[in-house]
């Protein structure tokens, strides 16, 4: 089969059950695209090429004897860095992880594995997924597969990158302010961040534990829905892990948008947004009115503050939760130092990058006694209003569409100069965690400078099934239409 | 020289009795070899995540309910943030904002009368690791056995006023607790552990002076030598014009002095906020009444009942209810042999000479009730004398012998043959003519020389009362 790597995960499922191909075959097609242009895309920190070819053998025997049966059985994965696989080398990007190999895996890579999955590796990432652009990894910069001078996006871009390059056929990715779906959006790829707790975090090195929510990212939203199946859980082991009325997402893949209400908040098509994203965004929204659904403009008050409060939280809750890297236990541990604090600070020093350090300071001191009501507790407030604001806007519409980013892919080095530009960035994608909704980012197209647009579609808490059926009718429109 | 008054406020910490950690399910079981009691989440592994135990929710309500405190329904976790090898999170999981605790009090007794002693709060926290030096290897080493064992702050208000008041407040709290069943409260062990807020005013003072923190107290009376100690080095300080500073300081009980540990300028911000991997926890209404429900007898009332049911003195009850444990095996025994006047006197006597022969401590008792119980029915039925069955209580106390079992291998057993009593003591008396004679001549105490061979003759088998009677009759015979 000369085509294998253009199929989606579901499709190449469905071959390997048939007996049309094997996992053996899928993943020996993806471990040659690594390394015919790994080199240049570097979308992995580590290729488990002996522990793939293991796994696919072991996942075959076990789909020809009948064991398993599920829609993802023997399709390759790439999971972030920032998931816990057990003995299997996990560093978040950063220095300080260099070294780690944990002793056990997160939850959801437990999930696909039990689902039949295979991992070929683990993707690169902003460190300790901080940032917008992949940039920020230790072990180098992550290109955009459909222009290599420009960013893949992130903070999840090599798990983006590694789907639209072929290097895998689907990823996880953790979505904290957009990262799954500005990446998702710049690689053109397919992407879910799901409501607050459906997914357990236990195993997922945490950024801002309030916020953090792993996803699936894949070729189209078939596959996207089968993930989410396959990942959802409710979790003993997570507290924040939520018990849902539901966890079939896939029964959601149908071409019915009559009567559904799409809002369109005024302040995401305002300024800062390319002409070129906001006319591909705008289309996507008259394409699901001509199938029916009923399209208006709203006010989403609030929106200029999610920014701010986001970094707030998130650097607040990071500067605590990477407390823990400090030379003691396991990772990185300077050779040469004085005494106990000199270890802590030699060691934290050069294990973490500009921008971690950066933002564990601005954390440090928002929660800083005499801060913490101004600054913390402030953003907690505005936190609030943001979800009340959403609730409000969920009593009317069933989706609110919009950008996923103000641009396409930015070029390689663009960003990390202007930070406040960059965070800027994620303006339309924050307030979605801030609230704990659930929200998708697909393709809408290309700009003229060969980037691909994506749009989002953001439904409300525990309502992945509107946008995923939403997303599902306009995709099949616009394969319709291409064909 | 002026008039002091001391001032001084406790924070206590409790480590709880719960089989497993608080946010693990790891053993919270003392000793096993280093780091053996451990998981990714008590090491603070990346990526994994903490789940509260709720048996630790509802030792610490039982605790407040006990101390009269309200029950904060809606009550959070937050984050304290510092830096120690032995925090593998370098953050600790305690309660800042919303503790499950508030405003609670005990009443206290000491020779000045009753007191209550206020409690301003108490807070669930986690406990941390232990932090070995190996001298030998020059290099410091980490147990993270005990991290994440539970523990409670109690933190009482400044009420107290003296050594007394402090040993008489921490002597109720244990006996609470212990009580509950919430901890064994061993100070020794560092199950309890108290630190003491101490400072010095003159008294009739409007405004508290500057306080102290004292750490490492392990024991009643190492409390009581530091807080003389640190009350006379305040005065002192006072005394030359000398300011105390805010301060935390390390005592030590064999010099009987306290050092700087750290002042309030090098206090750490701890940087709280609210813990984000757990959420709130939401104490029903129903879930409370629940626990107080469940709520054990404690002393007050255990001592009460006592007087009600059972007739035996004031004092043989505060000792019997002094400890949780010795009321527990004297209702246990109570309640098999149903003679509380005789139970009492051998858990008030010959139990309490022994620990104290022994230097054991009461928690250290170990006999069955139902061995004292039916030691107790045999001196009654008369199957032993009291003399054999102090012996046999001994084995009973140090190994919990089965009485009946012992008895019969040792052959103690009281022999109640009269005939063969008779003509003992017929023997005896007919080889003592002196003892007769003086006997005859109204010296009474000859009598006691004809019982005490009989006694030996029978090796001390033989009932006491009719050995008595035999040799009076045999001997007004002559």
């Amino acid at each position: 089969m000369d085509n294998i790597l253009e199929l989606t995960a579901v499709e190449l499922a469905k071959k390997i059950k048939a007996g049309e191909t094997t996992s053996v075959e899928a993943t020996e097609a993806v471990l040659m695209q690594i390394k015919e242009i790994e080199s240049e895309i570097n979308c992995y920190v580590t290729v488990d090429e002996e522990g793939a070819r293991r796994r696919a053998l072991q996942v075959q025997r076990q789909i020809d004897d009948g064991t398993l049966t599920g829609p993802l059985a023997g399709v390759p994965v790439a999971i972030k860095d920032n998931m816990c696989t057990k003995d299997m080398l996990t560093t978040c990007s950063s220095r300080i992880l260099e070294n780690f190999i944990p002793t056990y895996s997160a939850e959801a890579v437990l999930r696909l594995e039990a689902a039949g999955a295979v991992i070929i590796g683990k993707t690169n990432m902003d460190e300790f997924a901080m940032g917008s652009t992949t940039e920020t990894s230790y072990f180098g910069v992550t290109k955009n597969p459909w222009n290599k001078e420009h960013v893949p996006g992130g903070s999840s871009g090599g798990s983006c990158a590694a789907v639209a390059a072929k290097e895998t056929y689907f990823s996880l990715g953790s979505d904290t302010g957009g990262s799954i779906r500005q990446p998702s959006s710049f690689c053109g790829v397919t992407g879910i961040k799901p409501t607050y707790g459906t997914v357990s975090r236990y195993g997922l090195i945490a950024y801002g534990s309030s916020l953090d929510q792993i996803g699936p990212v894949a070729k189209d939203v078939t596959d996207c829905a089968t993930i989410l199946e396959a990942i959802a859980s409710y979790d003993s082991k997570d507290s924040t892990s939520v018990k849902r009325e539901d966890y079939d997402f896939v029964s959601a893949l149908t071409e019915d948008v009559k009567g559904l209400k799409i809002g369109l908040p005024k302040g995401y098509f305002a300024e800062g947004l390319e002409e070129e994203v906001k006319q591909a965004v705008l289309k996507v929204a008259d394409e699901l009115e001509k199938k029916g659904a009923i399209v208006e403009w709203f006010d989403l008050p609030l929106v200029e503050y999610a920014i701010p409060a986001y970094y707030v939280i998130a650097s607040a809750e990071a500067s605590s939760n990477l407390a823990r890297f400090d030379g003691v236990k396991y990772g990185y541990r300077i050779e040469n130092f004085d005494g106990l604090h000199g270890m802590y600070k030699k060691t934290r020093s050069h294990g973490f990058g500009a921008e971690v350090k950066r933002r564990i300071m601005l954390g440090s001191f928002v929660l800083s006694s005499g801060y913490y009501d101004a600054y913390y507790l402030k953003a907690l407030k505005t936190k609030a209003l943001i979800k009340k604001a959403f609730d409000e806007a969920f009593k009317i519409y069933d989706i609110i569409l919009g950008p996923v980013a103000p641009t396409t892919a930015p070029k390689l080095g663009a960003s990390l100069a202007d930070p406040i530009k960059m965070y800027l960035g994620d303006i339309y994608t924050i307030s979605v965690n801030l609230a704990g909704l659930p929200a998708m980012s697909l393709p809408c197209g290309m700009d003229s400078k060969g980037l691909p647009i994506g749009v989002q579609l953001i439904g409300d808490c525990f309502d992945e099934k509107t946008i995923i059926r939403a997303a599902y009718t306009y995709e099949k429109s616009r394969e319709n239409k291409e064909a | 020289m002026k008039q002091y008054e001391t001032v001084i406020g406790l924070e206590v910490h409790v480590e709880l009795a719960t089989k497993t950690k608080i946010f693990c399910s790891c053993s919270t079981e003392f000793g096993g070899a280093p780091n053996t009691h451990t998981c990714p989440v008590c090491t603070g592994m990346p990526g994994s995540l903490p789940v509260l135990n709720k048996q630790v929710v509802e030792y610490a309500m039982a605790v407040g309910i006990a101390t009269n405190c309200k029950i904060t329904q809606y009550c959070k976790f937050d984050r304290k943030n510092y830096f120690y090898p032995d925090n593998p999170q370098n953050y600790q999981i305690s309660q800042l904002y919303l503790p499950i605790c508030r405003d609670g009090g005990i009443e206290i007794e000491t020779a000045a009368g009753k007191k209550v002693i206020g409690i301003h709060e108490i807070h669930m926290e986690e406990d941390a690791g232990k932090l070995i030096h190996d001298e030998w290897e020059d290099c410091s080493l980490v147990d993270y056995n005990r991290s994440g064992v539970p523990l409670i702050e109690i933190v009482s208000e400044p009420d107290m006023r003296s050594a007394e008041e402090v040993i008489a407040y921490l002597e109720k709290l244990r006996l609470i607790i212990q009580y509950l069943g919430a901890s064994d409260c061993k100070l020794q062990e560092g199950s309890m552990r108290a630190d003491v807020n101490l400072s010095i005013m003159e008294v009739g003072a409007k405004e508290f002076g500057t306080r102290t923190e004292m750490k490492n107290l392990n024991s009643f009376k190492a409390i009581a030598r530091a807080i003389e100690g640190e009350r006379q080095r305040q005065i002192e300080l006072l005394e030359e014009g000398k300011p105390v500073i805010q301060e935390t300081r390390r005592w030590d009980d064999n010099k009987e002095y306290s050092y700087a540990m750290r002042s309030k300028e090098d206090a750490q911000d701890y940087r709280y906020f609210p813990e984000p991997d757990l959420v709130p926890i939401v104490i029903s209404d129903e879930w409370l009444k629940e626990v107080k429900d469940r709520q054990p007898e404690l002393r007050d009332e255990k001592m009460i009942r006592y007087k009600e049911e059972y007739d035996i003195p004031d004092y043989d009850i505060s000792i019997l209810t002094g400890s949780k444990h010795l009321s527990d095996i004297f209702e246990e025994t109570v309640a098999i042999c149903n003679n509380p006047k005789k139970v009492s006197n051998w858990l008030m006597v010959e139990t309490l000479r022994l620990l104290k022969e022994k230097e054991m401590e009461v928690d250290d008792l170990r006999f069955s009730p139902k061995h004292l119980a039916k030691l107790i029915e045999m001196v009654e039925s008369k199957a032993i004398n009291g003399t054999v069955a102090k012996e046999v209580f001994e084995h009973i106390f140090m190994e919990d012998v089965e009485p009946e079992q012992y008895v019969e291998e040792k052959g103690l057993k009281t022999v109640n043959d009269e005939g063969a009593l008779r003509s003992t003591i017929a023997a005896i008396i007919e080889e003592s003519p002196q003892s007769v004679a003086d006997y005859k001549a109204g010296k009474t105490k000859a009598m006691g020389f004809i019982v005490g061979q009989t006694m030996k003759e029978m090796k001390g088998k033989a009932d006491p009362a009719m050995v008595n009677a035999v040799v009076k009759e045999l001997m007004d015979l002559q």
